[in-house]
């Protein structure tokens, strides 16, 4: 394989490690959400990762010669190249839903410029992706508005979310040798490109709804090269279990 | 009002019933606007409920294997089915609000065990292999009913079942590929299978209810055209239509009793244990107290979000109201 190749399939493992991570977190508010319409709307965003997770696993497994479920699968926790952000436990609504806002701009951005990809595949996932996270941000900004101006309490939980969750941010605008080789093949996005106007957004949503933004003092990183928290070992102990008891079946 | 208004309102309340007992003797469906007798209503509404209640808690023992399905496709299919079955209870709350409750009332029915849901979700689901059991016996049994349900007599009911039945026909299906992937598995993955059909078999010709005889409702409900099939119908239909099915996979289903009938051309079947029965209906099954458990905890826990949104919802008013004047 060429190092650009293996660069390719290192990115689109990356991706597709986000979607499914998040897919997983988001499966856990099954028949838990605070309203039949939620349980629906929850699934329609988790499907969306699914299928997400799905095009890149297949992507980053056709350039290495491994299937979608072995990745997904049979790695381990050090193997898994997600944003920590996403592998953080779901919390409660307001919890998963500040990170899904968080997250939501901050694809938004993302994959708009992936679409501009010099790489025909990432390009194409990249269309179909952005379509789905204009719905999701769409989704994110107005419960933010209304648990942000809604009651006492939920502006309270959501000020403990953003707070809790701010820490994990620097972690979207890191680069790497990786990445920096596919910026300068035009194949990959230049992600400290998208810091600025990410936080514009995310300032001008918490200025409107008396949201306070914290400082940056936090920054946990590691997840891109598979230093992760302790939870991913869990979600994966889990969602790895009928692969991991019954090896090489067909399911 | 005048003594001759009250006359005329005396007689139209004949009118009313007699023109309710035409409609339901011509096929016709009743709508929301129409006159019906209140036992007619309340008949209606503990049936609908309960199948609202139904499709909510099914959620809960196939949402266990959600996190652990075994590809990534199996879990994609799987959460598709799980959004369905919400969409279905939406639906189905929806139209029972036409009859004059709201969704709260009825949850609270729930809650408070007033309003019951299919007793079959009070088993639990144990391995990969209940998710394939689910679908293939569980919405295969909940078909056979639906399909006559759609010409039940209360329009919305009946129009709510066209749009169901659709997407169960797919449900059974996907259940029954999981079926036939571990009957052509490895040895475990058969005896998970058969394992799976054996704990699930009994619970779902329990679904039909007692004897046609024995059933509380079922009288009144035919009469009405609420219920258009026996429960005994409907349990011989579901056994003609499953035993093939697990034939070609050669599972074995669990009943010594169950053999071809040539003269009536149907499947004779074991008498269902009735005693467990009962024991479940009346809460005692193995999952009776999760199930609501959950479903209550989850309502609670959603009690301070439902509450932000009404807020939010009352100042955008207020602000609308203001931009107006």
């Amino acid at each position: 394989m060429t190092e650009a190749n293996s660069d390719i399939a290192e990115y689109s493992l990356r991706l597709g490690d986000d979607a499914l991570i998040l897919a997983q977190r988001l499966c856990e508010w099954c028949a838990d959400a605070p309203l039949l319409e939620e349980d629906i709307a929850i699934a329609n965003v988790g499907l969306d990762y699914i299928g997400r997770a799905r095009m890149f696993l297949q992507y980053a497994g056709e350039l290495t010669g491994s299937s979608e479920d072995e990745l997904a699968y049979l790695r381990d926790s050090a193997e898994f190249r997600n944003l920590l952000m996403v592998e953080l436990p779901r919390g409660d609504f307001a919890f998963s839903m500040v990170r899904q806002y968080l997250l939501d701009e901050y694809e938004s951005l993302f994959f708009a410029g992936l679409k501009q990809s010099k790489d025909a595949n990432l390009a194409g996932i990249a269309e179909k992706t952005l379509k789905e996270v204009h719905y999701h941000l769409r989704r994110s900004r107005e419960w933010m508005r209304r648990l942000a101006l809604g009651t006492e309490e939920s502006h309270r939980r959501s000020q403990d979310a953003i707070d809790e969750l701010w820490g994990y941010v620097a972690e979207f605008f890191e680069s790497d040798e990786v990445e920096e080789r596919l910026v300068g093949l035009g194949i990959a996005v230049e992600r400290r490109d998208l810091e600025q106007a990410w936080r514009a957004s995310v300032g001008e949503l918490a200025a409107k709804t008396g949201l306070m933004v914290p400082d940056d003092d936090l920054r946990q990183t590691g997840g891109r090269s598979g230093v992760h928290t302790e939870h991913l070992g869990h979600l994966l102990a889990e969602m790895q279990f009928v692969q991991r008891s019954y090896p090489g079946l067909k399911w | 009002m005048s003594d001759a208004g009250e006359m005329s309102e005396a007689t139209d309340l004949t009118d009313q019933e007699r023109r309710f007992e035409e409609k339901i003797a011509a096929e016709e469906r009743i709508e929301p606007k129409d006159w019906v007798p209140d036992a007619y209503r309340k008949n209606l509404v503990r049936q609908m409920s309960q199948h609202a209640h139904s499709e909510v808690i099914g959620m809960q023992p196939e949402g266990n294997w959600l996190t652990r399905a075994p590809t990534l496709e199996r879990k994609q299919v799987l959460l598709a089915k799980i959004q369905d079955e919400a969409g279905h209870g939406l639906y189905l709350y929806s139209a029972t609000e036409t009859l004059g409750v709201t969704r709260e009332e009825l949850i609270e029915a729930l809650h408070e065990g007033r309003a019951k849901y299919a007793s079959i979700f009070n088993y639990p689901s144990l391995t990969w292999a209940d998710i394939g059991a689910i679908g293939w016996l569980v919405d295969g049994a909940a078909i056979v009913n639906q399909i006559s349900l759609q010409r039940t007599s209360y329009g919305p009911y009946a129009r709510a079942m066209v749009r169901i039945c659709k997407e169960e026909s797919f449900h059974q299906r996907q259940g029954y590929q999981i079926m036939v992937t571990l009957a052509q598995g490895s040895d475990e993955q058969k005896q998970m299978a058969q394992d799976a059909l054996n704990r699930w078999w009994w619970p779902s010709l329990m679904m039909f209810g007692p004897h046609d005889a024995e059933s509380a409702h079922s009288a009144q409900s035919t009469l009405w055209k609420i219920k258009r099939m026996g429960n005994d119908e409907g349990r011989q239909k579901f056994v003609d239509q499953t035993v093939p099915q697990a034939d070609i996979i050669s599972l074995e289903i669990p009943d010594p009793d169950l053999r071809w009938n040539e003269e009536r051309q149907h499947y004779d079947f074991g008498e269902i244990d009735w005693d467990e029965f009962m024991q479940v209906i009346s809460g005692n099954g193995p999952c009776n107290r999760q199930r609501l458990g959950q479903h209550r905890k989850a309502h609670n826990d959603g009690v301070w979000v439902r509450e932000a949104m009404a807020a939010y919802a009352a100042r955008e008013r207020d602000a609308e109201g203001e931009g107006e004047s």
